[in-house]
C-alpha cells in the first residue's frame, strides 16, 4: 500500500478527532464514578473541554488542509470553547459550594470555609 | 450578605460579549449566500445582550444602553414593511426585491440588494421583542 502526502494527513487528522472522542469519553467515565460535585466538575470541565479542542482542531485542519478553507468561525470556537468552559465549571462548582452541598466522605482539608468564615 | 466577589466571570464576559457581537454580524451579513440571517443574527446579538444582563445588572447596562426595545421593534417592522412596498411604488408586486453592483471605497465591488434592508427590519424586530421579553420577566416591577 503506498502512502502519499494527502492520506498521511488525513490519517493525522483521523487521529487527533480519535484522540478528542476518547478524552470525552473518559470524561464521561469520570463523571460516573468520582463521588462528589467537585470532582465530577474536576474530570467533566478539563478533560472534556480538551477532548471538544482536539475533535475542533481536527476539523480546522481537515478544512485548512485538505479543503484549502480557512475556517475562522471553527477557529474562532475553538478560541471560545478554551476560554468559556472553565469559568462555566467554575460557576458551577462555586454556587454548588455557596448552596452547602457536601464534600466527599474522603475530604481531609476546606480551606474556603475559614475564609468564608472570616469574612 | 455582601456583593459576591465574580471578578472571573466579569473579565471573561468583556471578552466573550465581543466574540458574540462578532459572531452576530458575521451571521447576519453571511445569510444571502451561507447559513444565517436576519433571525439568528438577531438572536445572536439578543444572547450577547442577555450575558451582559446577566452578569453586570439589569439597570446598569440599560443606564449604559439607553434604547426603547419596544419602539426598537416596531421600527423593525415598519423598516420590513416599507422595502416591500418599494415594490409596489414602480408597479410591481408587493415585496420585489433587487439588487445591483456598486463600487465601494474600502470593499471594491460589493453586491447590495433590498433584502438586506428586509433583514435589517426583521433582526430588529427579533432584538426587539425577546429583550422586551425577557426585560419585562426579569424586572421585579
Amino acid at each position: 500500500m503506498s502512502l502519499n502526502e494527502s492520506t498521511l494527513i488525513e490519517l493525522g487528522i483521523g487521529i487527533i478527532i480519535l484522540i478528542g472522542t476518547i478524552l470525552g469519553f473518559l470524561s464521561a467515565i469520570g463523571f460516573i464514578r468520582l463521588p462528589d460535585v467537585y470532582n465530577r466538575a474536576h474530570a467533566l470541565s478539563k478533560s472534556s473541554t480538551l477532548g471538544v479542542l482536539f475533535v475542533l482542531l481536527g476539523t480546522f485542519l481537515f478544512f485548512l488542509l485538505v479543503e484549502d478553507y480557512f475556517s475562522i468561525k471553527l477557529f474562532l470556537g475553538i478560541f471560545f470553547v478554551f476560554l468559556t468552559s472553565p469559568v462555566s465549571s467554575h460557576v458551577i462548582c462555586r454556587s454548588a459550594y455557596r448552596a452547602q452541598v457536601p464534600l466527599a466522605k474522603e475530604s481531609v482539608r476546606d480551606d474556603l470555609k475559614e475564609v468564608l468564615e472570616k469574612v | 450578605m455582601k456583593d459576591p466577589n465574580d471578578v472571573i466571570l466579569r473579565t471573561v464576559t468583556k471578552v466573550a460579549v465581543v466574540i458574540i457581537l462578532t459572531f452576530a454580524v458575521n451571521l447576519f451579513v453571511s445569510g444571502h449566500h451561507n447559513p444565517g440571517g436576519g433571525f439568528i443574527g438577531g438572536l445572536a446579538f439578543v444572547a450577547a445582550i442577555v450575558l451582559l444582563f446577566l452578569v453586570y445588572g439589569i439597570e446598569k447596562v440599560r443606564k449604559n444602553f439607553p434604547v426603547d426595545f419596544k419602539a426598537l421593534a416596531g421600527a423593525g417592522v415598519l423598516i420590513s414593511v416599507f422595502t416591500g412596498a418599494r415594490g409596489m411604488l414602480i408597479g410591481e408586486p408587493f415585496l420585489t426585491q433587487a439588487f445591483g453592483y456598486v463600487h465601494l471605497p474600502l470593499f471594491g465591488r460589493t453586491e447590495m440588494a433590498t433584502a438586506v434592508l428586509f433583514d435589517v427590519g426583521v433582526a430588529l424586530a427579533v432584538i426587539g421583542t425577546s429583550l422586551t421579553i425577557i426585560m419585562s420577566i426579569g424586572d421585579d416591577r
